[in-house]
């Protein structure tokens, strides 16, 4: 591709990390400290949004029901505080852990599984129906977790402490925020350089001509799921991360609206990009704070708004920003 | 006693599938017609729930506020199309999935600043407010029964329409062909709007009668939204007969589960967990079922060809 656009996108992220190091001292310098843990939740739902990218922008799957894996994420971290507080032992002999380097994966791995089971059936599925199915999958996790009368049903668990991370104080803003950074930068180099490997390639030639890529002889049903399951894992740590970041964890999480909330962020964003979500997220989350700020009926002016980015936009915010070079 | 409750659970269920019926004959036309995934369906249930609750109270009537309530909810209807909807028709899934996400937020929001957030107050006609009794011992009220009846009605009358007459012919051909039925002179651009109108009229007639039984407030909208969603997947999507069956399926799982599973669970563990544990699992049967269609059948019970 075009070698200019490439100087300009690379600008353009050396300049948004800066920026992201930057916030903390910023906010603290101007007193406003307590914007530092809303920036982190910032963060956080950038993770879940990129995670649906992967999923939605490199291999066409519209997944309306990605709030599931966040929300499982969110509740692993809380029945393992739980556990820890109460001190009754979970199934096969497991015992409660507010270790991040036990829970954090274990939230992953759980996610994980859940969406090898739901991208499994939902998979055999294409379009409108895909949507729907995935969203019907959520609903199910929705309220079974709000059946978890042990784990606080529709009230959802308070954590009692954050997780626990060799040396790190977590429930200092700024350290989780910089520890929300460096996951979400971790993630992103890495999902950029899978999308741009073979395995990302023939995602895209999924995407776009399914029919063809079976008759190459690729097993489009296995490079979509595995995609599929790598998306859920990515959204479960962001499900950790979210619990450690409001200390509660409650069925809200998976709402559907959640999950209309992701789609909007990464097609705000500019859907494929990988990084168009993550300013996506940005965007939509501080848009909402201000909008909340002015007034309280702020969904009667965002609601509206939303109408006018799907009717308008194409490439979305990394696309204005990134010039044009047609390439994602 | 058991054979009475299955009854009377069987008739809530019916009920609950007629209104659900009301709302996915709309949105499956709408689907199938226009090829476009409409999540706002559920504002005009909500907008016709509200009206038919302020206009009866209006005029001291619950007949004259749902029967002005229903042309409204059309106008409005059309009024969305006119200006966002049909803009849609040549968009993805993903566009029409978040521009009426937008206009949800916004109804929602623009209800609770005319209403107030609190639930309002929506009473059945006296002349329906008794019950009668269907087999000895079991009362059941009317109002329950007109509901039942009505949305029958406007089942049986909706299918003569779609098959005997000239609109009806109209929108099977632009079901099952758009472009062929536009080059054959149908105004498409009209008939997309009459449809739009006619699906917000019977959302509000489902709205203005299940907030007789549901309360009216903000957000009722989308909780009989997803389960519409599941009757028209379950049905296939475009289809008026799947859309019937889909609905009466899902209401009689919905109701039946609802009634049935702590029966059961009561059997196996102590009454409060089996209570709370039978909730859960009760609210997801009716995604279960549609997993088990859609595993069975990837295009729905009575899926289009393509």
């Amino acid at each position: 591709m075009a070698h200019a656009p490439d100087f300009r996108r690379w600008l353009a992220l050396a300049l948004l990390l800066i920026l992201a190091v930057a916030v903390p001292p910023v906010l603290a310098a101007l007193g406003q400290g307590f914007y530092i843990g809303f920036a982190a939740r910032v963060l956080i739902m950038a993770l879940a949004a990129l995670s649906l990218d992967l999923v939605m922008g490199l291999g066409g799957m519209i997944s309306f029901g990605h709030a599931a894996f966040l929300g499982l994420g969110a509740y692993v971290v809380g029945i393992g505080s739980w556990h820890v507080f109460d001190g009754a032992p979970l199934p096969f002999g497991l015992a409660g852990s507010e270790n991040a380097l036990i829970v954090w994966p274990l939230a992953m791995l759980v996610a994980g599984l859940a969406a090898l089971g739901i991208g499994a059936i939902s998979l055999r599925t294409t379009g409108v129906h895909f949507i729907m199915i995935t969203l019907a999958f959520a609903q199910m996790l929705f309220f079974l977790a709000g059946g978890l009368k042990t784990y606080g049903g529709d009230d959802g668990i308070t954590l009692y402490n954050r997780s626990q991370l060799a040396g790190l104080k977590l429930s200092d803003p700024t350290t989780f925020y910089y520890l929300c950074l460096g996951l979400l930068v971790t993630v992103l180099a890495v999902l950029l350089r899978l999308s741009s490997s073979r395995f990302g390639m023939v995602l895209r030639g999924v995407r776009d001509n399914e029919r063809r890529m079976r008759a190459l002889g690729f097993p489009t049903y296995r490079y979509k799921l595995a995609a599929f399951v790598l998306s859920g894992m990515i959204c479960g740590l962001a499900g950790a991360l979210l619990a450690n970041a409001s200390e509660f964890a409650s069925p809200a999480i998976m709402s559907w609206q959640r999950s209309g909330e992701l789609l909007v962020m990464v097609v705000l964003g500019g859907m494929g990009s990988l990084i168009g979500p993550v300013l996506g997220a940005v965007a939509l989350m501080v848009l909402e704070e201000s909008l909340a700020d002015l007034t309280q009926h702020w969904q009667v002016i965002l609601g509206p708004l939303l109408v006018l980015l799907a009717l308008s936009a194409r490439r979305g915010l990394w696309g204005w920003i990134k010039g044009r070079d047609g390439a994602p | 006693m058991i054979a009475q409750l299955f009854i009377e659970q069987g008739l809530n269920g019916l009920q609950l599938g007629v209104t659900l019926f009301l709302m996915a004959a709309g949105l499956t036309l709408v689907f199938g017609i226009m090829d476009v995934i409409h999540l706002s369906h559920g504002s005009f249930y909500m907008i016709g729930a509200y009206l038919t609750a302020t206009l009866g109270a209006r005029f001291d009537s619950y007949l004259l506020g749902l029967a002005l309530a229903i042309p409204l909810v059309a106008l409005i209807g059309m009024v969305v199309e006119w200006i966002a909807i049909r803009r849609l028709y040549e968009r993805d899934h993903l566009d029409q999935v978040l521009a009426t996400f937008g206009l949800i937020m916004f109804f929602n929001e623009a209800i609770g600043m005319i209403w107030g957030a609190q639930p309002i107050f929506l009473s059945p006609p006296e002349s329906l407010a008794g019950t009668v009794e269907l087999v000895p011992g079991l009362f059941y009220p009317q109002f329950r029964l007109a509901i039942l009846g009505t949305g029958l009605t406007v089942a049986a009358g909706l299918g003569l329409m779609i098959r005997h007459t000239r609109l009806g012919m109209r929108l099977r051909a632009g079901a099952s062909d758009r472009a062929m039925a536009g080059a054959l002179g149908v105004n498409i651009d009209g008939l997309f709007t009459m449809v739009f109108g006619l699906g917000a009229g019977l959302a509000a007639l489902a709205g203005g009668m299940a907030g007789t039984v549901l309360s009216v407030q903000v957000g009722m909208g989308e909780s009989i939204l997803i389960l519409t969603f599941v009757v028209v997947v379950i049905g296939g999507i475009g289809s008026i007969k799947g859309a019937l069956v889909g609905a009466i399926l899902v209401g009689l799982v919905d109701t039946l589960a609802r009634t049935m599973l702590p029966v059961a669970l009561r059997a196996t563990m102590a009454a409060s967990q089996a209570d709370s544990v039978a909730a859960s699992l009760s609210s997801t049967s009716v995604y279960v079922l549609m997993i088990l269609v859609l595993a069975w059948r990837p295009k729905g019970l009575y899926g289009a060809r393509t």
